[in-house]
Parts: structure tokens; sequence; C-alpha cells
């Protein structure tokens, strides 16, 4: 184990855009703990070196998804990310790739949101209950086929992996297709019809050649390329079978 | 914005120049797709030998002395070796393609996936070669 009193050097990519055209690199020291996370380094630097410095965190034990970063050239979660398993250092940290960077580590999520909202991310149940009629049930065989796909956190590591995103910032990208594969999987929800729009579209499940590093960094075991190109069938049967079916079937 | 102040916001665009070789994965990633052509590259071989074989017999051996040369086959050892490099990635990536696969209760594992995938492969392909072999005969 290293020694509590050694020290690490961390490079950090910063940009403030009202004095940088351009992001740039910035070196800080910071004294290592065997404990010590990524973030809490960085927090470290905000406290006691270099207030300007921004990044986005919350809960601390990676279930909020706003920490995430490129750590050493790898999207991570930086809270669950140890200082001692980079050792002996430099730790290169940037904001997450393939996202325009706002300042700092903070990435702009506007178009994340927008598409998240835009695939209806709730149940639509098939058929309406009355409170009388109790809950909707699932079988845990039913609850299996979603169960990893609920997992997701929104920490957008999977946009930060993929290579098909950041060529085009308008792919539907992994994350939100898993989401969107979650809801339509459920066995509870009707709402797959006002989905498949999405789905379907050369921004859906079309843009993604099956790189699938998405589902290497997610944190979660959500397994997104898999949503995603099992989807690709999904998609070829709804656009296929509609010629089999009579007229105003759909 | 609303309050009438103009926005500060400029957000930055990194470049994504070179963007496959900045991690394993992705160079790995660029290989399965570049392998890819050598399938192409076989396909077109066996499509000119059927083209060959309808313009009769001196085309056809032509065709098979043509295959004897040592440029091919240096050209069929290279689209060998990445016929095996295309199938190892192809196999990597098909538990992803696939819906969740349950048998007697329980999930399919990606790993029996791949070796279901690798058995079909190795079965198909003695199946040929005994084909030829006995067609040699």
């Amino acid at each position: 184990m290293p020694d509590a009193a050694q020290s690490v050097e961390f490079e950090v990519l910063r940009y403030r855009p009202e004095q940088e055209d351009a992001p740039v690199w910035q070196r800080y020291v910071v004294p290592f703990h065997h404990d010590m996370s990524v973030l809490q380094a960085l927090q470290h630097i905000k406290d006691e070196v270099d207030g300007s410095l921004s990044f986005r965190w919350s809960c601390r034990m990676a279930i909020c998804g706003s920490c995430g970063m490129m750590i050493n050239g790898k999207p991570a979660l930086s809270c669950e990310t140890f200082v001692r398993d980079l050792l002996p250092g430099p730790v290169r940290i940037e904001a997450l790739a393939h996202f325009p960077i706002e300042r700092d580590l903070v990435v702009d999520v506007d178009g994340f949101v927008k598409k998240l909202e835009g695939i209806k991310p709730y149940l639509i149940p098939k058929e309406s209950r009355t409170l009388a009629q109790g809950e909707y049930l699932q079988t845990p065989a039913e609850l299996e086929q979603i169960e990893q796909f609920s997992s997701c956190i929104n920490c957008m590591l999977c946009y930060a992996a993929c290579p098909q995103f950041g060529l085009n910032p308008d792919f539907t990208g992994p994350g939100v297709l898993a989401l969107l594969h979650r809801y339509n999987a459920d066995s509870r929800d009707g709402g797959r019809a006002q989905r498949m729009e999405v789905l379907n579209a050369e921004e859906g499940v079309w843009s993604c050649t099956a790189v699938a590093y998405c589902s290497e960094v997610c944190p979660k075991g959500v397994d997104p390329a898999n949503a995603v190109n099992q989807n690709k069938v999904n998609s070829a049967k709804d656009y296929f079978l509609r010629f089999l079916q009579p007229k105003g079937a759909r | 914005m609303s309050n009438g102040k103009a926005s500060v916001r400029r957000p930055y665009v990194r470049p994504m120049r070179g963007w496959w070789r900045r991690d394993p994965f992705f160079v790995r990633y660029m290989a399965r797709e570049a392998t890819a052509l050598a399938v192409l590259v076989y396909a077109i071989v066996l499509t000119v030998g059927v083209v060959r074989l309808a313009q009769g017999e001196a085309a056809w051996n032509g065709w098979l002395q043509a295959l004897r040369s040592p440029a091919s086959l240096l050209l069929h050892a290279v689209l060998l070796v990445s016929m095996v490099v295309h199938a190892h990635s192809w196999f990597d990536i098909m538990p992803k393609t696939m819906p969740i696969i349950f048998v007697g209760g329980r999930k399919l594992t990606a790993a029996t996936i791949q070796r279901i995938g690798w058995a079909a492969t190795v079965v198909v392909t003695c199946a040929v070669v005994a084909l030829a072999w006995w067609a040699r005969a």
C-alpha cells in the first residue's frame, strides 16, 4: 500500500468560455489517501486549491448518475473510481466525451434530456384499471425481461463510449434506447406503437453499428447494446409485417 | 434568456478526428469491420469460380490453376486469418444482438451463446471440408 503522505498528480481539462477559446490542461497535486475516490480528489482541489473548478456530483454512491467523466480516457463515475487504482498517476480527467463542454467537467445535457422526454419513459397502461381492481401484476419471468434495463441511472457514460453518437449527435443513443426498450418490453405497457417511430428512425436503432463499448462502461449492468440490437429485429418486423396485415389493422 | 441578459454560454464541441485510435476497444471494433472485407473478397473469389464453371472446362481449369499460384495461396492465408478474427469478434457481439432467452427458467448466458456459435462453426467447417474431400476422390 502506498504511503499515506504520498501525493498524486491530476491533469484536468479546463474550459472557461469567458476566458478560453478551447480547453486547456491544468495540473494539480492532491494529497493521497488510500480510500480516496476521484470525486474526493476533485473536491479537494475545489475546496483547497482552486475554487473555480466546475464539476457535477451529488450522491457519492453511484446512483445519481451526475459525476460521470473521462478518467484516463475511459468514461467512469468519479465517485466509484478510486485513486489507488490509478497510481502512480498522473490521472487525466476530462469532461464526458462526445458532449459539448459547458464549463470544465460540466457538459451540455440538453440533447440527452430532450431525447429522454421523447420516448415517453413511463408506463402507458394497456388497459386502465380502477384502484379497486388492484395493481398491475407481472410474473418474475416478465420482470426479468426488463429488470436490467430499468437499472439505468441516466449517467450518460454509454454516450461517452459511443463513437456513433460522437459522430452524429442526433443519434438517440444507447441509454435512451435502452430505456425505450425497458418500457416497450414491459408486459404491463401498451405504449409500444407510440415509441416505435423513435426506434425505427435512422437516428434510432439503425444508427448503431454494434461497437458495444456502451455495455462495457455501464456502471449498472444495463447492457444498452443488447437493448438496441435486439430492437433492430423488432424494427424490421414492425416494417415488414405491415405488408402482411389487413388494411386498417394498424 | 428571459431575463433580458445575453447568454454567456459557449459550449465547446471536441473534434472526433482519429476517434478509433483513442481506445483499444475501438481498434478491435475497427478490426471487426475491416475483416468483413475479407468475407467480401472471398465471396468474390467464389463467385468468379461459379462464372468460370459456367464458361466451360478450360475456363474452370484456368480458375483452379490460378488458385494454386503463390499469390493466391498468400491471399487465402490472409483471408483465413481475417475470417477467424471476424468470426471471433462476431461471436463476441452475438449475445448482444439476441433477445433474452430463458431455458428451463434460467437466463441463457453470453458465454453459452458464444459457445453455441463456435460449435456451429466447427460443425459446418468440418462438414464442408469432409464434403470437399469426398468430392475430390
